[in-house]
């Protein structure tokens, strides 16, 4: 099957290599033993064969080269995995929610879709995911890549769509009844095409069925300004998060925080999620470790909605359009933000 | 060396009043309250065997299920629950004891010239313990079964599986200690009970990978044991430990749990490889080459194989670091495979070659280890890893290791010591037949899964997308083929019980030591405690004089 991601053709090379070297070894070994095995063959049964104890040269060559062709294989995919691990820091993240047994993923402009996902090709795509309940995996084969996708936490990956095209999603680890219809559709499209889609509006793409369902205009912005609202995260951190009796969180997103015990940590999604569901596990300095725990409060797809709010909160302290989101965040952003349905 | 003249009598059949561990007493009573080794190991036998049969209908189903890429023989809690106690029977009650308790009780204590194993009462107690973990493990399979896959990963099979994951749990739990106690016994009667003249590297090499195995089910056992009742805690009493809900941890359990299941794969072929030593070199009539090269490669795969249990992680959310350190490390642990590979293949070359039926078990392992041990290197690759883990590319790798391998080797070593624990030989034509209709039905079956699970067909799924059934289809019918294969032994080994010719002492001409017992062998084993003074497989220090 033809990859179709960044990462594609340096895994089948691997895959490749890896495999011309195990056919050399067993089509070796296999033609020994049949040559070995007919020029051998027993004869007459008086014959004492000799005894060969080893040989020790013998064996070391045949421990040091596999030895140095396995660790510069080792080697080889190690650097590669290394690269799968440190998405671009301009990636597009899209936050991804597995639950037994669909897939949700939201775009950057805060819209949900089930069982699907579009990306741009040619852009890097970051996914940030979480499961509601037990462990899934987020796996696309044609791109090459999957990932554990983990209740209580958030997993990463990030891959650089190629090729237009749609490409199955499979939940790849057990997760129960419907684990094997867990699955889904990724839609590559071209820039131009994905924009169109975020926005809703017709392309030749969408016409010809290429994009699969139309992007809801439900932005998360005010999905999530709404539960911010109702959860009352506004009487401590303010109408537009500039902060009051909880620290200021307009700006906050990707930010270096000092904790009142001295540590400093980045506000990342693991760090505004934590906080929601366990806040005195870090007090901001100068803060009363007065926050109250939201946990049973919001699902997953709830705190990730807040994250997305959080994030549009400019240093400005308004909503504004995406200054702190990753980059490429296209021109469709809602103007309804701050206003409550559409 | 010195020569050793040896009397080897190939014709004479045993006598009818010869009294030996099968005759001496035909009750039940002797049966189930014996302490003779021998007899151990034909309980287990029969055991096992039970449990082989049971584990291959479940996958019977799952094949027959993968005709179509759609759910229609079995509905989905069916098939997870086929799937799961497929992999559960088949590891703990099947492959993890099978050669160690079948064939190592039997010929162990034989090869290091004893009359018994070190504990005989333990022996059995790790008999009937067996038996209480199965009949649990049973019961949960009779009430529904569980899902939830062998790897019981949390917090499904804590807090949201429905299916009967505790009695199956608990099966497990205790059929360990079956595992533990024989790896202990097996331990201390290689240290304690070899007879005079028997130093370490005199020992047969099934010896060394029988202690091999041993160290792992000793050490590693016990991880799991408490792997699994910390699950049952947490499903039963709510305690949190594994599941996010209850404030646990994941990935904890996944730790734990393959810090147990790897060094298991080795409890699971480090035998396998002994037997293929033994059969090698009898029926190369040569000693191995290499032989304390093999002996200590089976020590490293022991050891190594602790270092390694993070591969099967490199997917879960374990940190790129530690990936890396298992990646390395599980690349060096295909190295002393390697090395037996390679030396039972040079012990080949200038060899007496014959090729009765355990000769080619022993050679179709040699092809269908090589096979599974290299599409090992594609998983121990991070990048590749990647793509590969959870697909049927790992069903296939780990079928070739368990049922290409050590499968192979069990059939290589039941076949080869049948003689000497029946009395009785099994008819050579059908044997060989079984063996070929074993190999071509196994590769039939699991070499498509390579392709499909690099095409991206994920495991455990019960509906596959259509563009993957022309593989399935090839696998169920390698299956059916295979399954004749596996089938045509469990007739004709029963059948040559009553009708099968009687066996000569040594009919192979092996120069191993269980071999200078009469056979079958009277209940003490030998009559005087032998002295040794050669090497093991030493057939060219063996000038035999043929008597009758």
């Amino acid at each position: 099957m033809r990859g179709a991601s960044n990462f594609a053709g340096q895994i089948d090379l691997l895959f490749w290599f890896i495999t011309i070297l195990s056919a050399l070894i067993a089509i070796g070994v296999f033609i020994l033993i049949v040559v070995f095995a007919t020029r051998y063959r027993r004869r007459y049964s008086g014959y004492v064969p000799p005894a060969i104890e080893g040989n020790n040269k013998l064996e070391i060559a045949w421990i040091v080269i596999p030895t140095v062709i396995a660790l510069a294989t080792f080697a080889w995919a190690a650097v590669v995995y290394v690269h799968m691990h440190n998405p671009p820091k301009d990636a597009l993240t899209i936050y991804v929610v597995g639950r037994q047994w669909m897939w949700k993923a939201q775009q950057p402009t805060g819209q949900w879709e089930n069982n699907e996902l579009h990306v741009p090709v040619g852009k890097p795509v970051k996914l940030v995911m979480t499961s509601q309940d037990v462990i899934h995996d987020f796996f696309v084969p044609a791109f090459r890549v999957k990932q554990d996708v983990i209740p209580g936490r958030y997993t990463t990956m990030w891959f650089t769509a190629e090729k237009p095209g749609v490409y199955d999603l499979f939940c790849a680890e057990y997760c129960g009844t419907n684990h094997s219809e867990m699955i889904g559709k990724v839609y590559a499209l071209s820039q131009q095409d994905y924009e169109a889609w975020l926005s809703g509006g017709t392309t030749t793409a969408s016409s010809s069925g290429m994009t699969g369902s139309g992007g809801s205009q439900a932005s998360s912005q005010s999905a999530g300004q709404q539960l911010y609202q109702s959860l009352g995260c506004a009487s401590c951190h303010g109408q537009n998060g500039e902060g009051n009796i909880g620290p200021r969180l307009a700006g906050l997103y990707g930010s270096k925080v000092q904790l009142s015990n001295g540590q400093t940590v980045v506000a990342d999604d693991a760090y505004i999620r934590e906080s929601i569901l366990n806040p005195q596990a870090k007090i901001v300095k100068g803060y009363q470790p007065i926050m109250p725990t939201f946990q049973g409060q919001v699902t997953e797809q709830d705190i990730l909605q807040l994250i997305q709010f959080i994030k549009s909160l400019g240093n400005s302290g308004s909503q504004g359009t995406a200054q702190n989101q990753g980059g490429n965040m296209p021109a469709a952003s809602p103007a309804a933000a701050g206003q409550s349905g559409q | 060396m010195a020569t050793v003249t040896r009397t080897v009598d190939y014709e004479r059949p045993i006598y009818e009043e010869e009294v030996n561990y099968l005759n001496t007493d035909y009750s039940l009573k002797s049966w189930l309250f014996t302490l003779d080794h021998k007899r151990i190991g034909i309980l287990y036998l029969i055991s096992i065997s039970l449990m082989f049969i049971l584990g291959s209908a479940a996958a019977g189903l799952i094949r027959l299920e993968l005709l179509t890429p759609q759910g229609d023989l079995l509905n989905a809690d069916a098939y997870n629950r086929a799937f799961t106690m497929h992999g559960i029977i088949m590891v703990f009650l099947f492959l993890i004891p099978s050669i160690p308790t079948v064939l190592g009780n039997f010929v162990l204590p034989m090869m290091l010239g004893a009359r018994d194993v070190a504990f005989p009462r333990l022996n059995l107690l790790s008999w009937y313990i067996y038996v209480f973990g199965a009949l649990w493990i049973l019961a949960g399979l009779i009430l529904g079964g569980a899902d939830g896959g062998w790897t019981f990963y949390p917090p499904y099979s804590t807090t949201y599986a429905n299916s009967h994951i505790v009695p199956v749990a608990l099966g497990i739990f205790i059929v360990g200690f079956s595992s533990i106690l024989t790896g202990l016994n097996f331990i201390v009667t290689t240290h304690r009970m070899r007879a005079p003249g028997l130093t370490w590297f005199r020992l047969p090499l099934f010896v060394w990978s029988l202690y091999a195995t041993s160290l792992i089910q000793v050490l590693a056992t016990p991880v799991l044991a408490i792997t699994l009742l910390l699950v049952a805690v947490e499903r039963v009493l709510g305690v949190g430990i594994f599941s996010p809900q209850l404030g646990g941890d994941p990935i904890l359990f996944q730790h734990m749990f393959w810090f147990y299941s790897h060094p298991a794969v080795y409890i699971m072929i480090l035998p396998g490889m002994g037997v293929v030593s033994e059969l090698i070199a009898c029926f190369s009539r040569k000693n191995v080459f290499g032989y304390k090269f093999v002996a200590l490669a089976s020590v490293a795969i022991a050891v190594y194989g602790f270092l390694v249990w993070g591969h099967h992680m490199f997917v879960a959310g374990q940190s790129v670091y530690a990936g890396m350190i298992f990646s390395a490390l599980s690349f060096l642990v295909a190295i002393p495979s390697a090395i037996k590979v390679f030396n039972w293949t040079a012990t080949l070359y200038k060899g007496s070659i014959s090729f009765q039926t355990p000769m080619l078990y022993a050679l179709g392992f040699i092809g269908l280890f090589t096979i599974g041990g290299l599409t090992g290197l594609y998983l121990a690759a991070l990048a590749t890893d990647v793509h590969l883990s959870d697909t049927y590319f790992v069903v296939a790798h780990f079928h070739y290791i368990m049922v290409g391998g050590m499968m192979l080797a069990y059939l290589g070593g039941l076949h080869y010591w049948w003689p000497k624990m029946t009395g009785r030989m099994y008819p050579e034509l059908l044997g060989k037949l079984s063996a070929l209709i074993v190999f071509i039905g196994f590769n039939l079956t699991f070499f498509p899964q390579f392709i499909v699970g690099f095409e991206g067909m994920p495991r455990r799924y019960h509906e596959y997308a259509s563009q993957y059934q022309i593989f399935n289809v090839l696998s169920t019918a390698g299956a059916s083929i295979l399954g004749v294969g596996f089938i045509l032994p469990v007739f004709y080994l029963l059948w040559s019980l009553k009708w099968g010719e009687k066996a000569p002492i040594n009919p192979w001409g092996s120069a191993g030591l269980e071999w200078q017992t009469p056979t079958p062998p009277p209940t003490q084993n030998f009559l005087e405690t032998p002295v040794i003074t050669t090497g093991p497989h030493h057939y060219s220090q063996v000038r035999e004089e043929v008597v009758g």
